[in-house]
């Protein structure tokens, strides 16, 4: 059958516009999305407000004469006791103290034991179980390098008073100990300053949150030895047996918290930049603090860095001064001396100065060699380290006496407490990497996210959700190491470098490149329906016409 | 007597620097920890006097007169790093003077103690060595030849057609390639303080890249606040020198930004002089005037940021610097120069010292050595091509053969169909 002419311009416009309209358009729109991957959003949203629940686990053995035999028996066997702070209003933290009896001291792994003294304790130094008893009149409590710590009840606790007064009396001062030695409220909100933006109560808190490097995964350690006079001093350090010694078991405990690498080197004719003064009173030269700041930068352009990394650089410096400028001290903001005869720059390093002319000898021939005192400069760099990484509390309570932390340089409720907080601040960067990644890719929505970032994405979330709940059960090791995995998975789906919101188009360049492609091929098919509306509407107007 | 001597020096303190003062007593009494003498003091005086106004800084100063100790000098600047951002977009030998002014900020900043690691310095093109440069292996910022802004240790780390937009944005928002080096990365933390400076040729809204390719203030601003999500930079000081320069930190939402443009919207900033000798201009005028400011700045100077603001005046401009303030929580001025252009470092007195003297009984460990894997070279040498996968047709394709195809038919008519089927 033949069609007219008309009858089929019109079949063949309807036609066309069907393929474009079924065919085209939804074509059009699958080849021109994005791929975008599936992600956890309503498990990131439940992250975005944390909850944290830490709880540390403590034993309190009660020593001989503190409780009578009848009230032994009737002693808790845990108790728990809770406290919720609200931080910037969307984070609660609940503090949960464990109390359980137990007449064993064994060394449980991350708890800490509290020993509660009678009064009139005798004091005896023991070795074996490293409790030393002491004889301090206002010393009501010491803390031990391990975990332990000794509490003595007070004057107005006589054994005549009931357990319930004596409980009274004790859970207050064990949270004391506990504040010291696991955490406390400033070092939780210090932790979490990446979420919050906190008003501190005092400039240390201020000072020790900038001094500490944030937590990294690794951290790059760099020993230099500055001789800027080689002509008069042969200097010989023996480095590598140094760190072995010294630095090695301190990093190998931390070695939870980060990975280490360390290397050294001797840089030569490398001056400090800074000319120190004569002071006749002290026939030496000197440094004053306020000129200390200058130091550093003309050393740092020289220093270098092997780093392959991009992990922290800490950078201890050993300067050992010409001998024209020997001997050379540093001296504080108050003219006083430094015993350390060092100094440190928040989130950088230290440099100590090394004074070698005590090792002239009578007629000095010049090269002179000099075997430097790696005991001495050690002892500097490690606390210079400690202070660092984070490692030094704030000055305890009063009444309280501190041991010294041993060899390695830390004890182990500090290292608990260094766990803590890491963990903490792990889980809060963790979270808010996630939480603005989400946000991130919500926004745009022409950026391309493939499985890759959507893998780590998911194992970031669940790594995190592990982590809480570990918090939470009071395991700290494995509650670091999933807060680690957690800040590795998240800061590499953040970081992907396919991410580039390169992809912005404002609305009007959009249409300024689909028209030239769409209107040409549009323009016939519109002008051709809208013929046939038209004479369909006019041939109707004649069929009305014709029926009046 | 003592009571008297003390209320002297404070009112005197208060009254030299002439600012008003509102004394908070609570704060007072708890943050200053002082005797409650002095404290009855400024009750005192206050209710004597009318009441005066502290700002903040003014707090702080006086905080860190009275307490001797070193945590007094972190109130004033939150940062304990510095890195500078220095880029240049515009290439071919008549663009001369934009290197030179990315150079000349290059070496006040280095000047004043930013070390190379910390300074990412983007060239789109070599001046220094150009065929055409008169005088090989010298950027000059000033006619006669005054000071040769290129020195002897410069350290370019984008050069040439490294420099684009996309490199630019992943080093600000740091999702570089993991083979990226060190130096090539912008490795800074919560606790930095950014300067970024751009010069080239720009608009309303966007800033020209190597001449084929744009950066819009929208996509600078998503920049900066993922920077801020990130908490890559604790302040950050954004300084352009373009024309139109002011409508590109029209869009900035991220806290702690302040930003200094060397014209307004509809202005353009020009030039400064020519070179007969080397025949092209040197500087930029905005720059030009910056680079004589930044010349007076040594480590220890107490310039603040209202000084910058009034760097190039409309007498010497002939456009209108203007700067942006509202996003930055301190006041401009209690900002240093140094804060941002220099690298003051803050410095502690170590008080203690572990005692080594009694050594660690030798552990009996065996110690895993073990090289650091840098890059999985073999993974990368033997890695197959990446498979592609089929994507059909796009719009544009179809779009063209729907055209083709129309034309085809409206010209020969469908009965021709069966000659091609």
């Amino acid at each position: 059958m033949f069609l007219s002419e008309r009858r089929r311009g019109q079949l063949a416009a309807l036609s066309i516009a069907a393929v474009v309209i079924i065919v085209g358009v939804p074509l059009w729109w699958r080849t021109t999305e994005t791929y975008r991957a599936w992600l956890p959003v309503s498990q990131i949203k439940e992250l975005a407000k944390l909850q944290l629940q830490l709880s540390a686990d403590v034993e309190v053995v009660f020593a001989r004469g503190t409780v009578t035999p009848e009230q032994q028996k009737k002693v808790p066997l845990t108790q728990t006791q809770e406290e919720e702070r609200a931080i910037d209003g969307d984070l609660i933290i609940l503090f949960l103290i464990l109390l359980i009896r137990n007449t064993k001291l064994e060394s449980k792994f991350f708890s800490c034991h509290v020993l509660f003294l009678p009064e009139d304790t005798a004091l005896r130094y023991s070795t074996q179980a490293d409790l030393y008893l002491l004889a301090f009149q206002d010393v009501n409590v010491y803390i031990g390098q391990r975990r332990t710590a000794l509490l003595r009840i007070g004057p107005q606790m006589r054994v005549g008073k009931t357990l319930e007064q004596l409980l009274a009396h004790l859970e207050p001062r064990i949270k004391q100990v506990l504040q010291v030695m696991s955490f406390s409220h400033n070092d939780i909100t210090a932790a979490l300053s990446d979420r919050v933006r906190f008003s501190p109560d005092n400039k240390e808190s201020i000072a020790d949150s900038m001094r500490a490097f944030k937590s990294s995964p690794g951290y790059e350690i760099t020993f230099s030895l500055l001789n800027p006079d080689p002509k008069s001093h042969r200097l010989h350090w023996d480095i590598e047996g140094a760190v072995q010694t010294y630095i090695q078991p301190l990093l190998t405990k931390l070695s939870p918290v980060a990975n280490f690498s360390i290397d050294s080197q001797t840089l030569y004719y490398t001056m400090l930049g800074v000319n120190p003064r004569f002071d006749t009173s002290r026939s030496a030269y000197t440094l004053n603090a306020d000129s200390l700041a200058h130091v550093i930068n003309p050393v740092e352009a020289r220093l270098g860095s092997n780093a392959a990394s991009s992990n922290p650089v800490l950078n201890f410096l050993l300067y050992v001064p010409d001998a024209q400028h020997s001997p050379l001290y540093i001296q504080g903001r108050k003219k006083q001396e430094v015993p350390s005869n060092a100094f440190h720059s928040p989130r950088w390093g230290g440099i100590m100065v090394y004074n070698v002319n005590g090792f002239y000898g009578s007629e000095p021939e010049f090269p002179v060699d000099i075997n430097i005192d790696m005991a001495k400069v050690m002892g500097v760099f490690l606390a210079q380290l400690r202070l660092l990484l984070g490692v030094q509390s704030s000055t305890p309570p009063p009444g309280f006496l501190v041991a010294r932390c041993g060899s390695t340089g830390l004890a182990d409720w500090e290292l608990d407490r260094l766990m803590w907080s890491r963990s903490v601040e792990n889980v809060a960067t963790a979270t808010t990497t996630i939480t603005s990644l989400a946000q991130l890719l919500d926004q745009i929505g022409n950026i391309v996210i493939n499985d890759n970032i959507a893998q780590q994405v998911s194992s970031a979330v669940t790594s995190l959700q592990l982590a809480v709940a570990e918090l939470e059960a009071g395991n700290l090791g494995f509650a670091l190491q999933y807060s680690k995995e957690a800040i590795l998975a998240s800061e590499k789906a953040f970081f992907d470098p396919s991410l580039l919101h390169l992809l912005y188009f404002p609305d009007d360049q959009k249409f300024a490149i689909y028209i030239p492609l769409f209107l040409p091929m549009c323009v016939p098919i519109l002008l051709s329906l809208l013929k046939i509306v038209s004479e369909a509407r006019q041939r109707r107007r004649e069929k009305q016409a014709k029926k009046d | 007597m003592k009571t008297h001597v003390l209320f002297n020096l404070f009112a005197t303190f208060l009254l030299a620097d002439g600012l008003n003062i509102e004394v908070s007593v609570f704060d007072f009494s708890l943050q200053l920890q002082i005797s409650h003498r002095f404290v009855f003091l400024i009750l005192n005086f206050t209710r004597n006097v009318a009441p005066l106004l502290i700002n903040t800084q003014l707090f702080t100063r006086f905080l860190s007169r009275i307490s001797q100790d070193s945590a007094g000098q972190f109130f004033s600047s939150g940062h304990t790093n510095n890195w500078a951002v220095l880029v240049c977009t515009s290439r071919f030998w008549f663009n001369y003077r934009h290197v030179a002014n990315t150079l000349s900020v290059y070496r006040s900043v280095k000047r004043l103690g930013i070390p190379d690691s910390h300074i990412v310095l983007m060239l789109a093109d070599d001046m220094a060595c150009n065929h055409r440069n008169p005088k090989p292996a010298t950027v000059f910022s000033h006619k006669n030849m005054e000071l040769n802004v290129y020195g002897d240790d410069v350290e370019v780390d984008y050069r040439g057609y490294e420099v684009t937009v996309e490199n630019f944005l992943r080093v600000l928002t740091g999702r570089l390639p993991p083979s990226t080096p060190r130096s090539k990365r912008l490795l800074s933390d919560d606790r930095s303080n950014i300067l970024i400076y751009l010069t080239g040729h720009g608009g309303n809204g966007f800033l020209k890249f190597q001449d084929s390719e744009e950066i819009s203030n929208v996509e600078l601003a998503d920049a900066f606040e993922q920077m801020w999500q990130k908490r890559r930079y604790n302040e950050l000081l954004f300084i352009i020198d373009t024309c139109q320069g002011a409508s590109m930190y029209e869009r900035f939402y991220s806290p702690n930004l302040m930003a200094l443009a060397s014209s307004q919207v509809g202005e353009d900033s020009l030039s400064h002089q020519p070179d007969l000798a080397i025949g092209v201009h040197l500087m930029d005028r905005y720059t030009f005037y910056l680079l004589e400011f930044l010349e007076d700045i040594h480590p220890a100077s107490k310039a603040n940021m209202n000084d910058l603001f009034k760097v190039c005046p409309k007498s010497q401009c002939v456009s209108t610097p203007g700067h942006r303030t509202d996003l930055f929580l301190r006041d401009p001025g209690s900002v240093l120069i140094t804060d941002f252009f220099g690298s003051v470092r803050k410095v502690e007195i170590t008080t203690e010292a572990i005692d080594l003297t009694d050594p660690i009984k030798e552990v009996e460990e065996r110690y895993m050595h073990s090289y650091v894997d840098q890059l999985p070279v073999s993974e990368i040498i033997h890695q197959k091509p990446k498979q592609k996968d089929w994507h059909p047709p796009d719009g544009f394709i179809l779009g063209l053969w729907t055209l083709i195809l129309l034309v085809f038919f409206q010209t020969y008519g469908v009965k021709h169909l069966r000659h091609i089927f």
